[in-house]
Parts: C-alpha cells; sequence; structure tokens
C-alpha cells in the first residue's frame, strides 16, 4: 500500500450546536483521484478547509505526507499550502487583481517570479481551462460565474500541486466545458502522479473523473469503493444519492 | 462564545449573571482586539513588506482624503476665528484671534477633525474591503496561497494610515489656519501681514508636534479598527455594513478619548 499523501482521522467540527463533522476518516494516495458526495449542507466544502488549515478541527487529527499538521502555524504550514492547490467553491478571485495577477499570484507573491515570466505562465494555464489570452488583463467582475470558476482552476493547478481539493469544479459550467474539465482533472493527476478530492454533485463528472468515490452523510464517511462499484454499492445511501430520488433513507431535515 | 449564552436554570433572568456574561463577553473582545493588533503591528514592524500595496493604500487613504480633510479644515478654522472674535469682544480681546486659532487648530482641531473624517472615509472602507474579501473566501485563498493576510492586507493598511495621516494633520493644520485668516481679513477688520506674523511668531514647534504625535497614533487606530471588524465581518451584505458602521463608530470614539489622554499626557510632561 501506497503512503497516502494526506489522511484525516478522526475529525469532527462543530459551529455551536451545528456539528457538522463527527469523526470524518478519509484518505487520498498519489496519483488518486477521490470524489466525495454528499447532500448541501453536509459538510463537505467544511472538511476541504479543516484539510487545508482555514478551519482548526475540534477534535482528531490530519496528517499530510505522514506528518501531524493538525495545529501546524507558519512556516511549516506555507511549507504544506506551497504544496496544495484549492479550487474554492465560490472562486474566491481577488476582485482588486486582474486575472492573470490572480492566476499568477502565488508565483509572484511566494515564488517571486518576474512579472513577465509569471503571466507567460498565467496565460499557459489558463489556456488548459479552455480561456483565452484575451482575458487576461480583464477583472474578476468582469467574467461570468463559469469563466471565474475555471480562472479559479486555473490558479488552483499553475504551480504543479501534489494535491488538488476542486470543490465543485464544474458546477455552472457547460456540458462540453466540463468535460473539458474532466480531462484536465484526469491529467493532473494521471500525467503528473497529483492526488485530487473533487467534491462534485455532477455525477456524470464523478464517474469519469474518480478512481475511488466516497459519500459524506451526517458528519461521517458512510461508503467508500471503486468508481465502477458505485451502482452496486449495496448502500440504500449510495443509491438513493446516485439515482438523485427524493425518496428514501436520506430525508431533508425540516 | 457560545457558553456565554447559558440561561439560568430557574427560567428567571438573573441580572447579575446578565452583567457576568456582558463583562466576560467584553474582555473577550478586548482580549481577540489586542491579539489581532499586536499581530498587525509584528507584521509591519518586520519583513517582509508589500511596497506595492503599501504605496497604493497611501494613495487611497491619503491622497484622496485631501478634498475632506481640506474642506472640514477650512471651515473649522473659519468658525473658530469667528466664535473667539465674538467672544474676545465681550472683554476687549479681539486681538488674540490669530493666536488662539493657531494653536486650538494646531494642538487640538486640526488632528481631531482629520482623525474623525478619516474614521469614516477610511476605516469604514478598509472595514468594507476586508469584510467583502473575508465572506467571499478571498481572505481563506489569500492562505492558500502563502499570503498572510496580516502581511499582504493589514500590515500596508497601518503603515500607510500611520504614514499619510501627520502629513494630512500638517496639510489641514495650514489649510485651517488660512480659514481662519480669511473670515478675519475679509468679515472682521484685521490687517493680513499682521495676523499672518501674529500666527508665526506665537506658534511653536511643539504645539505642530503635538498634533503630529496624535495623528500618528490616530493613522494606527483608525487601520486596526477597519481591518479587525472587516475580518470578523459576518456573511452577507448586512454583515459587511455592520462591520463598517462598527468600524467607524469605534474608531471616531476611540479617536476622541485617546485625544483626550494624550491631551493630558502633554500637558503633564509641559509640551
Ligand atoms: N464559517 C461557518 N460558520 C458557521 N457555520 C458554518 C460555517 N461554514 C459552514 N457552516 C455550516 O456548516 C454546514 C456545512 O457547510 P458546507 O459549506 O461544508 O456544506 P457543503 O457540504 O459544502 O454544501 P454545498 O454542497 O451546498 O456546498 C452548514 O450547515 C453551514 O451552515
Ligand atoms: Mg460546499
Amino acid at each position: 500500500m501506497t503512503l497516502s499523501i494526506l489522511e484525516l482521522r478522526g475529525v469532527e467540527k462543530s459551529f455551536g450546536r451545528n456539528h457538522v463533522l463527527r469523526g470524518v476518516d478519509l484518505d487520498v494516495a498519489p496519483g488518486q483521484s477521490l470524489v466525495v458526495l454528499g447532500g448541501s449542507g453536509s459538510g463537505k466544502s467544511v472538511m476541504l478547509k479543516n484539510a487545508l488549515g482555514l478551519m482548526t478541527p475540534d477534535a482528531g487529527n490530519i496528517f499530510f505526507d505522514g506528518e501531524d499538521v493538525t495545529r501546524d502555524q507558519g512556516r511549516s504550514r506555507d511549507a504544506m499550502r506551497a504544496r496544495i492547490g484549492m479550487l474554492f467553491q465560490s472562486a474566491a478571485l481577488f476582485d482588486s487583481l486582474t486575472v492573470w495577477e490572480n492566476v499568477a499570484f502565488r508565483l509572484i507573491h511566494a515564488d517571486r517570479l518576474k512579472r513577465k515570466e509569471a503571466k507567460e505562465r498565467a496565460i499557459a494555464s489558463l489556456k488548459k481551462v479552455r480561456l483565452g489570452a484575451s482575458v487576461a488583463d480583464l477583472r474578476p467582475a468582469e467574467l461570468s460565474g463559469g469563466m471565474q470558476k475555471r480562472v479559479g482552476l486555473a490558479r488552483a493547478i499553475i504551480s504543479e500541486p501534489d494535491l488538488i481539493f476542486f470543490d465543485e469544479p464544474t458546477t455552472g459550467l457547460d456540458p462540453i466545458t466540463a468535460d473539458a474539465i474532466n480531462d484536465l482533472i484526469i491529467e493532473q493527476v494521471k500525467g503528473l502522479g497529483a492526488a485530487s478530492i473533487s467534491i462534485t454533485h455532477d455525477m456524470a463528472s464523478a464517474r469519469k473523473i474518480a478512481d475511488e468515490i466516497a459519500m459524506l452523510f451526517e458528519g461521517k464517511i458512510i461508503w467508500r469503493g471503486p468508481a465502477s462499484m458505485i451502482d452496486h454499492s449495496g448502500n440504500a445511501y449510495v443509491d438513493q444519492f446516485v439515482h438523485g430520488r427524493a425518496e428514501g433513507p436520506i430525508q431533508p431535515s425540516i | 462564545m457560545s457558553n456565554a449564552s447559558t440561561k439560568t436554570s430557574g427560567g428567571f433572568p438573573n441580572p447579575l449573571q446578565w452583567i457576568g456574561v456582558g463583562i466576560l463577553a467584553t474582555c473577550q473582545e478586548l482580549g481577540r482586539l489586542a491579539i489581532f493588533a499586536s499581530r498587525v503591528k509584528f507584521a509591519a514592524l518586520t519583513p517582509r513588506w508589500f511596497v506595492g500595496a503599501i504605496l497604493r493604500q497611501m494613495v487611497s487613504i491619503g491622497f484622496y482624503s485631501l478634498p475632506v480633510v481640506g474642506l472640514s479644515a477650512i471651515f473649522i478654522g473659519a468658525a473658530l476665528a469667528l466664535n473667539i472674535y465674538s467672544g474676545g469682544s465681550r472683554f476687549g480681546a479681539e486681538q488674540f484671534v490669530p493666536t488662539i486659532v493657531v494653536l486650538g487648530i494646531t494642538r487640538e482641531l486640526g488632528v481631531v477633525i482629520t482623525g474623525l473624517m478619516l474614521a469614516g472615509r477610511v476605516s469604514a472602507g478598509i472595514a468594507a474591503e476586508v469584510g467583502a474579501m473575508r465572506v467571499t473566501e478571498q481572505i481563506d485563498a489569500l492562505k492558500t496561497l502563502s499570503a498572510n493576510p496580516f502581511r499582504y492586507l493589514y500590515a500596508p493598511r497601518f503603515l500607510a494610515a500611520m504614514v499619510t495621516l501627520p502629513i494630512l494633520v500638517l496639510i489641514a493644520d495650514i489649510i485651517g489656519v488660512m480659514g481662519g485668516w480669511l473670515v478675519s481679513t475679509q468679515a472682521l477688520d484685521f490687517d493680513s501681514t499682521v495676523y499672518l506674523r501674529n500666527t508665526l511668531d506665537f506658534v511653536t514647534i511643539e504645539d505642530v508636534a503635538v498634533g503630529l504625535i496624535k495623528a500618528v497614533v490616530f493613522g494606527g487606530v483608525i487601520a486596526i479598527m477597519g481591518c479587525y471588524h472587516g475580518a470578523n465581518s459576518k456573511a452577507g451584505a448586512t454583515g459587511v455594513g455592520r462591520a463598517a458602521t462598527l468600524s467607524m463608530v469605534s474608531a471616531a470614539v476611540l479617536v476622541l478619548g485617546l485625544n483626550y489622554v494624550m491631551s493630558t499626557l502633554f500637558e503633564s510632561i509641559g509640551l
């Protein structure tokens, strides 16, 4: 068994009385593409933020490359983040900067590249997400939602990280662009040997990009298996989610 | 904190408990603010500095505040001259108008008016900008890209405000005195040369320095209140709006309070 690059062990996180994560166990190995499914509000984004250290878990541990990074700060935290790319659900582009400055942000500020070289690499990264050089000098506010998402994606992959989090990479994209993004994720993982955790509601995308699929429900990973098993999971909750049925064991909390 | 709102077991509200909860919550808030402020100061005093960001903030905090500061100063100077004239004329002391105007402006009004106007324009502006960045996850994004928000966002605002506020106050001092001079020579019958000579003979370096020292402190307070409330902004347009209001009110009250404290201090050391 290969050493996992990221491991969450018994991670718990609550907001007041809202117990979002109640003991999440999850790991991902280099070269592996893991898709996490789960209902809206089930805590998928919160899980990624805990893994990145943007939130501190109430209990449990996070291991990155074998090291316990749960409470890391400063330099060691930066060293970890330098190896991780993150696509935020909301894209989270800096609206005071141009598109290319957004994409090249890490290159300019952390890696101290020359602006000219950084811009060239930003444009190359934009090309991978099917955006032309013409958008490079625009501001994020001048782009559509789907275009912003792709700029966020270009920013997440530009420094060829070892681990990439994609929070709903294909939401808001047309089917053709969505499929190009699927190919891009596969290329990052298979071509560059990165590990990825993708959150998605898009089952077509999940089937295409996932090596393994896990499902988050009521604060725990209730099922995990190879992508090919998703239709025969033997788990009523997964079945209901995959087939998008309103009837079943998962009931909206009203 | 979540446990700060626990109800009494009897169901009847206990006033002592309310007071206790209130005091505890205030202490926690002050503690958080103190930690935040010391982290901003540390980031401002140690490398690495984002020079581009500092210069941009100096333009937006300093340069774009010139109109509002200049207008406020000229009106305050003019009104001050009129009031001193009508007050002084009751016991034949009209000739003190230029000296009292320059003293009042440099030691007190120039810096207080500039501080209050910037508590509105700059502190609320910073809080709204930082708050919007927080609720749209841009601050989280900064961290994931290994840019420390204390260095990249807060320290440049803090440094820029501390550098530009004294400059603005110096300009407000000059324009305020000009306001007094304008009214005195146009509406009252002061001689222009005599007025200016009285002003310049009377004012000392110390009078001006007192205002400038206050200005440095106010600059820091204004920037920190904006950053702090923005960084703790709650989600949504109402959350960001509330952060802007809170930062403006707290910065304005702190400016007035600290002004009094520093005036007492300077008085006691004979400045
Ligand atoms: N900063 C926060 N403060 C308080 N509560 C939060 C915070 N962030 C998330 N939550 C709560 O945590 C729960 C899970 O949120 P999260 O964003 O992780 O959901 P999600 O699974 O990503 O849903 P979606 O698919 O809609 O994006 C929600 O109930 C949300 O209200
Ligand atoms: Mg989410």
